[in-house]
C-alpha cells in the first residue's frame, strides 16, 4: 500500500536529496533521544515519514464529520466519568439526597444513583448534562456529514464501503443514544422503553419471545437496565469505535474528495500539509467542539429526570418524546391511521406496526445501498475523487431532498401534540397534515429540487461563458440599453465548468441477440437520473464566447471613455483621469463617483460655465 | 474569484459652508421634544391616577350585589335564573369556588366561542368576583373555599410529586408546562396557577379537566400536591435554562439550531482564508 | 475531467475502468492550474504577526485562568447545604471556567494555524487505490502457493467440513442466550410462558379496586360524574417490588369514570360489566402499552399522550382517532355489600398491545 507523500512546492526550491546534517537534534537532546528510543521499538519514524505532511484539503464542509468525532470524545470522557458513579441496577432503593420532592422516593438504584450524580456530587449534573448534550451534537453531526458525503456524492468509488460503514456507525450512534438515555429508569425513558417492547411485541412469530428474552421476562422486569447498560458501555461503543477506526483508515487510504477548482484533479490533492496546518485546526476544532458543549450544558437543563419521577407504569408526561434521533420513527408511528390490525388464522397481525417498521427499514436499507445503485446505473467503474456540487447531479440531489423531506415529515410528526398547543392548531388537524405531507411532500421537494438544479446549471453555463451580470447598465449608441457582463478570470470559469456529465443508457441487444430485463432496467433507471442534463462546455466553446465577450466589453469601454471624456471637458477639466484615482485608502464602493475636484474660483476670477445645467439637461 | 472590477473610492467630504447652525442642532431638538412630551405625559398621567376613585375596599359587596353583578355580566349565556341557554350551561351547584376559578383567571366572561375558555386578563376585582360567587352559592350549595391549611404549601412535596404525576402529568406534563388535548383543546401550564386556584380547579374540574373531589384526592393529597407545585414555581431548575420544560422537542430543536449551527458557522470560519 | 492521468498508470496496466454513462468531452476545458498565492495581512506586514502572535499567546493564558477558575468554583460553591441554587452556582461556575479555558484553546489554535502558519497550498498526487499489477500478483502467487501446499481447494471434503464445523462451534454460544428469559418452575409455573402471562393479570373475582398508588379501596358512591380515578388491585400494594409489582401493575392498571347510565352505550352481553354508569377500562394502550391517561369529561373521550391515540368511553372504549387498532379492553365491576367496587372477573381479552399469539 503506497500513501507516500510527495509533496511539490510551487515556489519554493526542490527538496534537498539528503537529509541535512544536523549538528543539535530537532527539539533539543532529550526530544532526541526519546524520539530515538521510540523508534528503535515501533518503527514511528515509518508513521511520521508517511503522515507527517500528507496534504488535506480545505473546505468548511469537510469538518462536518469532525462534529462528530469531537462531540464522541466528550462523550466518552463524560461518560467515563459517570459510570464511576452510576449504578446500572433496578433493585429497589430510597433516595435520601438534596432534592426534596424525591426524597424518600422508592425507586431503583439506577434512578437514585442518578439524582445523586444530579444533585449531590459537585459538577455531577454538569458532567450529565454534558454527556446528554454531547450525545445530541455527535448524531446531529453524523446527520450533516452524511447529507455532505450524499449530496456531494462523495460516496462513490472508491469509497462506497465508507459509506456503508458510516451508516451503520449512524445507526449505532443512536442505539448508544437509546440505551444510554434509557438508562436512569425514569418515566420518560421508561415508556419508550414501553414503546419499544409493545413494537416488539407486534413482530409477526418472533415479537412475543424477542420481548420476552430481552426483558427478561414480563415487562418491566428489573433485568432490562442492566442489559442496556451492557450494551451502553461495552458492546455498542467497542464496535463504533471499531467501525469508526477503520471509517478513519479508508479515509486516509483513500484521501479526501475535493470540489473541482483550479489545480485541482481527480490525480493530485490540493491543500495543507496534516503538520501543523490541520493538526491545529483539528485540534483547536475539538477544543471549539468540547467548549460548546460545555457551555451549552453549563446554561441548559437537559432530561431533567428529577421532574419525571421514578419508571413506574402509571404515570405518563403530556409531551412524550424520544431523544431527536428516535423522532423519525416515534413519528411514523403516530402517522398510522386507526384500525390496521388484523386477526388471521388464529393470529394477530398488528399492521400499525409491521408497516412502520417494513417501511422504515426499507428506508434505512435504500439509504445504505445507495452507492452500489447509482453505480450500478451510471457504470463508471473509475475512481471519482473529485467531489461534485449537488446542482451538478440534479437527481440525485432531488432525491435526497425527497428522502429529507420524507424524514422531516416523520421527525415533526413526533412533536405532533406540540406543535398543536404551540401554534393553536387542533392536533388531529396536525396529524392529517402530516400524513398527507408525508406522502406529497417528498414528490413536491423532488420535482422542485430538480428544477431548481437544472436552473442553477444553466446559470452556471450562463456565466462561464458570458460572465456575471455586473449591475452595470450601458446605453449604447444606437439607444439600446444593456446590462454589462463581466467575465469570470479563468480559474472561476474552470470551477463552473468542470464536472461530469452523464447521458441515459441506449440498449443494445448482447451477442445472443437479447436484451436482458436489467439491462432495460437500467436504462430506464438511466433516463430518469440523466435525461434532463446540460451538454457540457467544451474549450472551443469558452474560447468563443470569451472573444466575443471581449469584443462586446471593449466597444463599451470605447464609447465609456469617450462619455467620461465628454463629462470633463463640459466641467471644465479636460485633463482629468478617466478613472478613479486609486489613493490606496478607500475600498470599493457601488457607484462610481467621480474623484475629481471641480476647485472653487479663485476669489475675482470667473467660474467656469457649467454647460450642463446652461443646456437644460 | 471576482474579475478586478475598476477600483473604487469613496467621494471625498467636501467641505461644508460654515453656517449658523451646529450639526448637533437637530438631534438636540429632537431629545428636547421626547423629553417634554414624555416629561408632560408620565406628569399627567400620574394626576390622573392620583384623581382616580380608588376601588371601595372597606365595604365588601353583598351576595345582593353579586346578583345584579350576574345578571348584567353573566346572565346573557348563563341565563338570567342560573338555568343555563344555548351559549351557556347552568351553574347550579357549581359553588362559589368554580365562580372565583373561572373570573380569577380570566376565562369568564367568554370572550367567543371556541374548544376551550382560554386565560385572560381578569376583568373583575377579588370583591366583585367573591360577590358574584356568593350569590351563585346561595342559589345552591356546591364546592367552597378550603381551610388556609390546604393551601399553605407546607405538606409533603415528595407525596404530592408522586400524586402529580399519576393524576395531572399527562395532561398538565411532569412540570406543569401544560400539554395538549383533543380537537384543540389544551391543559394550561401551572407556573403562575395560584394556591386557592389549584385547589379550585382540582375540586371543580373546568370544562375538560376530570373531577377530584376528596374521596379521590383527600384533602391532605391535596395539599400534598400544592406544595409539590409550589416547590415548581420556586425554584429554578438546578440544570439551567428548562427551555420550556418540554422535553426532547425543544432539546433537540435547541441544539439543531444553536449547537449545529454554531458549530457548522465556527468551520466556516476555520477554513476561511485569513484576510 | 474526462480522462486523468493516473501518474503511475503504467504500474496498472490491467487496469482499464469504463466510464460508464459518462460523456466523454472531445475538447475539455482546460484546467489553468493553481492560482497565484495571495498573501495575507499577517505575511505583508510585521505588525499584524506580531499582533496576531500575542493574541494567540493572550488566548492561551486567559485560558489558564479558565481552568483555574474552574478548580475555584469547585470550592468556592459547595453544594451539601442541598440548596437548589447552591448546586445550579455550582455546576454552572464550574461549567463556565472549563468552557472558557477549552475555547480560549480552540481559538487560539484556530488563530494561530490561519494567520501565523504558513498558507501556501500544496500539491500531492494520488495514488490508484487498486494495488500495483505486479502487487496482485504477488497476493495471486500468495494464495496459489498456499493452496498448492495445503490442498484447500481441491480437498473439497477437508474444506467443507471445517467451514461447517465452525459455524457448529457457535450455535451453543447462541443457545446460551435462551437464560435471558426465566424458565417454567414448580414455585412459579408459568414464569417461562409469556403468553400466558401476557393473558392473565392480578385481577380475579371480588379483587376490590383501589387507588394507585395508596391501595385504598373505593367506593361507588365516592365517584361523581365527571371524576377519573387511576386503580389498581387492591392485593398489589401488598407486593413488593422484588417480587414484582411493576410487572404485575403494567398489566393491571385501569381507569376508572363516572358517566350518566343511559349516556354509555353497551352491547348485551357487557351490560352487566359496568354499574350504574361507573365503567372501569384498562388504562394500558393497545397500539404500543403507554398508559391511557387523559380523560376528558366532558367529551367522554380517552387520549393516550404517546401516539395520540384517542377512545370513546360512552362506546366500549372503541378507537376514534391515531393509531391504535383494537378498544381497550374493558374490566368488568360490579360492588360488594360493603359498598366497595370489585372486579367480576379477570379481563376476558389480554390487555396491553397485541402480540401474534394474540387470538
Amino acid at each position: 500500500m503506497s500513501t507516500a507523500t510527495v509533496t511539490e512546492q510551487p515556489e519554493a526550491p526542490a527538496a534537498p536529496a539528503s537529509t541535512p546534517a544536523r549538528d543539535k537534534p530537532l527539539g533539543g537532546r532529550f526530544i532526541g533521544a526519546t524520539a530515538n528510543y521510540i523508534d528503535e521499538r515501533t518503527s514511528l519514524s515509518g508513521f511520521v515519514k508517511e503522515l507527517g505532511r500528507k496534504i488535506f484539503p480545505d473546505h468548511w464542509s469537510f469538518m462536518l464529520g469532525e462534529i462528530a468525532l469531537w462531540a464522541f470524545v466528550v462523550v466518552l470522557l463524560s461518560g467515563t466519568f459517570l459510570t464511576f458513579f452510576f449504578q446500572a441496577s433496578m433493585v429497589e432503593t430510597h433516595y435520601n439526597g438534596a432534592y426534596l420532592p424525591m426524597r424518600g422516593i422508592e425507586m431503583s438504584a439506577a434512578m437514585a444513583s442518578t439524582l445523586e450524580i444530579s444533585f449531590d456530587l459537585r459538577g455531577g449534573l454538569l458532567v450529565r448534562q454534558m454527556h446528554h448534550w454531547a450525545a445530541l451534537v455527535f448524531v446531529a453531526g453524523i446527520g450533516v456529514h452524511m447529507l455532505r458525503v450524499f449530496f456531494t456524492g462523495a460516496f462513490r468509488k472508491p469509497r462506497e464501503l465508507n459509506w456503508v460503514i458510516g451508516f451503520i456507525l449512524f445507526i449505532l450512534a443512536m442505539g448508544e443514544g437509546f440505551t444510554g438515555y434509557s438508562l436512569p429508569d425514569d418515566v420518560l425513558s421508561g415508556n419508550g422503553l414501553r414503546i419499544i417492547d409493545g413494537m416488539i411485541k407486534g413482530i409477526p412469530i418472533i415479537g412475543t419471545w424477542t420481548s420476552f428474552l430481552l426483558f427478561g421476562g414480563q415487562f418491566p422486569g428489573d433485568a432490562i437496565v442492566g442489559r442496556l447498560y451492557t450494551l451502553h458501555i461495552l458492546l455498542l461503543p467497542a464496535i463504533l469505535v471499531g467501525l469508526l477506526v477503520l471509517h478513519l483508515m479508508l479515509m486516509v487510504i483513500n484521501k479526501h474528495t475535493q470540489f473541482a477548482g483550479a489545480g485541482r484533479t481527480n490525480s493530485v490533492v490540493v491543500g495543507y500539509p496534516m503538520m501543523p496546518v490541520y493538526m491545529s485546526k483539528m485540534g483547536g476544532f475539538l477544543f471549539i467542539t468540547f467548549g460548546v458543549i460545555v457551555l451549552i450544558a453549563s446554561l441548559f437543563t437537559i432530561n431533567p429526570i428529577w421532574n419525571y419521577g421514578p419508571y413506574d407504569p402509571s404515570p405518563v408526561s403530556a409531551g412524550t418524546q424520544p431523544d431527536w434521533y428516535i423522532g423519525f420513527a416515534d413519528g411514523m408511528l403516530r402517522l398510522i391511521p386507526p384500525g390496521w390490525e388484523v386477526v388471521f388464522l388464529d393470529r394477530t397481525w398488528s399492521f400499525n406496526i409491521i408497516v412502520p417498521l417494513v417501511v422504515l427499514g426499507l428506508f434505512i436499507v435504500l439509504v445504505l445501498i445507495y452507492p452500489f445503485i447509482e453505480s450500478w446505473v451510471t457504470g463508471d467503474k473509475r475512481e471519482h475523487h473529485i467531489a461534485q456540487r449537488p446542482r451538478n447531479a440534479a437527481t440525485r440531489t432531488a432525491i435526497g431532498a425527497a428522502g429529507v423531506t420524507f424524514y422531516a415529515v416523520l421527525w415533526a410528526a413526533a412533536a405532533s401534540d406540540i406543535i398543536a398547543t404551540h401554534f393553536w392548531l387542533t392536533m388531529e388537524g396536525v396529524i392529517h397534515t402530516l400524513q398527507a405531507l408525508l406522502i406529497l411532500g417528498p414528490v413536491i421537494a423532488y420535482f422542485v429540487t430538480k428544477r431548481i438544479c437544472i436552473a442553477l446549471q444553466k446559470k452556471d453555463r450562463e456565466i462561464a461563458l458570458h460572465g456575471y451580470e455586473s449591475g452595470r447598465i450601458v446605453r449604447l449608441p444606437g439607444g439600446e440599453y444593456i446590462e454589462v457582463h463581466q467575465p469570470v478570470d479563468e480559474y472561476e470559469r474552470f470551477k463552473l465548468a468542470d464536472f461530469d456529465t452523464y447521458e441515459p443508457l441506449v440498449v443494445r441487444p448482447n451477442a445472443k441477440g437479447r436484451i436482458p430485463w436489467h439491462e432495460n432496467l437500467r436504462a430506464s433507471i438511466s433516463r430518469w437520473f440523466f435525461e434532463d442534463r446540460l451538454t457540457p462546455v467544451t474549450q472551443s466553446e469558452l474560447d468563443a464566447a470569451l472573444a466575443h465577450q471581449h469584443h462586446d466589453l471593449d466597444h463599451i469601454a470605447v464609447e465609456e471613455d469617450l462619455e467620461i471624456q465628454a463629462a470633463h471637458e463640459r466641467a471644465g477639466v479636460p485633463d482629468a483621469p478617466h478613472k478613479p484615482i486609486d489613493d490606496g485608502k478607500h475600498g470599493e464602493v457601488p457607484v462610481r463617483p467621480s474623484n475629481v475636484i471641480v476647485p472653487e474660483p479663485e476669489p475675482g476670477a470667473k467660474a467656469p460655465r457649467n454647460r450642463e445645467k446652461e443646456s437644460d439637461q | 474569484m471576482r474579475a478586478e472590477l475598476k477600483p473604487e473610492m469613496a467621494r471625498e467630504t467636501t467641505r461644508r459652508s460654515k453656517g449658523r447652525r451646529s450639526p448637533w442642532a437637530a438631534a438636540a431638538l429632537i431629545g428636547i421634544g421626547l423629553l417634554i412630551t414624555g416629561g408632560v405625559y408620565a406628569g399627567a398621567s400620574a394626576a390622573m391616577a392620583a384623581t382616580t376613585p380608588e376601588t371601595v375596599t372597606n365595604s365588601a359587596l353583598t351576595v345582593e350585589d353579586g346578583k345584579k353583578l350576574f345578571q348584567a355580566n353573566c346572565a346573557t349565556c348563563h341565563g338570567l335564573d342560573v338555568q343555563g341557554t344555548e351559549d351557556g350551561p347552568s351553574l347550579y351547584g357549581v359553588g362559589e369556588l368554580a365562580v372565583h376559578f373561572q373570573m380569577s383567571t380570566g376565562r369568564m366572561p367568554l370572550q367567543m366561542q371556541g374548544p376551550q375558555a382560554p386565560q385572560k386578563p381578569a376583568q373583575f376585582t377579588e370583591d366583585q368576583i367573591a360577590a358574584i360567587g356568593s350569590y351563585i352559592q346561595s342559589i345552591a350549595p356546591g364546592p367552597t373555599y378550603p381551610d388556609d391549611e390546604v393551601l399553605d404549601g407546607e405538606g409533603s412535596a415528595s407525596e404530592g410529586g408522586e400524586l402529580f404525576r399519576i393524576n395531572c402529568a399527562m395532561c398538565h406534563n411532569v412540570a406543569g408546562a401544560g400539554g395538549a388535548l383533543t380537537e384543540g383543546k389544551y391543559a394550561p401550564n401551572l407556573h403562575t396557577t395560584t394556591p386557592l386556584n389549584m385547589y379550585a380547579a382540582m375540586v371543580t374540574g373546568p370544562q375538560n379537566m376530570p373531577v377530584f373531589n376528596d374521596m379521590t384526592l383527600t384533602t391532605e393529597e391535596k395539599r400534598d400536591i400544592i406544595t409539590y407545585l409550589l416547590y415548581l414555581q420556586d425554584n429554578e431548575s438546578a440544570g439551567g435554562f428548562t427551555l420550556g420544560s418540554l422535553g426532547p422537542v425543544s432539546e433537540g430543536l435547541f441544539i439543531w439550531i444553536f449547537g449545529i449551527g454554531s458549530l457548522i458557522a465556527i468551520t466556516v470560519w476555520i477554513t476561511a482564508k485569513s484576510n | 475531467m474526462a480522462h486523468e492521468d493516473d501518474p503511475l498508470e503504467h504500474e496498472r496496466a490491467s487496469w482499464k475502468p469504463s466510464p460508464g454513462l459518462a460523456v466523454a468531452v472531445t475538447d475539455p476545458v482546460h484546467n489553468p492550474g493553481l492560482p497565484p498565492h495571495r498573501e495575507r495581512m499577517t505575511d505583508k506586514d510585521p505588525a499584524s504577526m506580531k499582533r496576531a502572535v500575542r493574541g494567540v499567546y493572550t488566548l492561551f493564558y486567559l485560558s489558564i485562568a479558565g481552568s483555574i477558575w474552574a478548580i475555584a468554583a469547585y470550592m468556592l460553591f459547595p453544594i451539601e447545604s442541598g440548596r437548589i441554587v447552591d448546586i445550579r452556582n455550582n455546576n454552572l461556575f464550574i461549567g463556565l471556567g472549563i468552557a472558557f479555558a477549552l475555547l480560549a484553546i480552540g481559538v487560539g489554535a484556530i488563530h494561530w494555524s490561519k494567520a501565523i502558519m504558513s498558507d501556501r497550498e500544496f500539491v500531492e498526487p494520488r495514488h490508484a487505490t487498486r494495488g500495483r499489477d505486479t502487487t496482485r500478483e504477488a497476493a495471486i502467487q500468495a494464495f496459489a502457493d498456499a493452496d498448492a501446499e495445503s490442498g484447500f481447494g481441491r480437498r473439497a471434503m477437508v474444506r467443507n467440513s471445517l467451514i461447517a464445523a465452525l459455524v457448529a462451534s457457535v450455535v451453543p454460544g447462541v443457545v446460551l442466550f435462551r437464560g435471558l428469559a426465566p424458565f417454567n418452575s414448580p414455585e412459579k409455573p408459568h414464569a417461562g410462558d409469556p403468553v400466558y402471562l401476557l393473558e392473565h393479570t392480578m385481577w380475579k373475582e371480588g379483587m376490590r379496586l383501589a387507588h394507585d398508588p395508596s391501595g385504598e379501596p373505593i367506593r361507588a358512591s365516592d365517584l361523581t360524574l365527571g371524576s377519573a380515578v387511576h386503580v389498581i388491585p387492591e392485593a398489589l400494594a401488598d407486593v413488593s417490588h422484588s417480587e414484582g409489582y411493576l410487572d404485575e401493575k403494567a398489566k393491571a392498571l385501569v381507569l376508572l369514570v363516572r358517566l350518566l347510565p343511559e349516556q354509555l352505550v353497551e352491547s348485551e352481553d357487557r351490560k352487566e360489566w359496568s354499574y350504574n354508569g361507573i365503567v372501569a377500562y384498562s388504562k394500558v394502550c393497545t397500539h404500543v402499552g403507554c398508559p391511557v391517561a387523559l380523560y376528558e369529561q366532558q367529551t367522554h373521550h380517552l387520549l393516550c399522550p404517546c401516539h395520540q391515540s384517542q377512545f370513546d368511553v360512552t362506546d366500549h372504549a372503541k378507537v376514534i382517532f391515531g393509531p391504535a387498532a383494537r378498544p381497550l379492553p374493558q374490566l368488568p365491576i360490579t360492588v360488594d355489600d360493603e359498598g366497595y367496587l370489585v372486579a367480576r372477573s379477570d379481563f376476558l381479552e389480554p390487555v396491553g398491545p397485541s402480540f401474534w399469539e394474540r387470538h
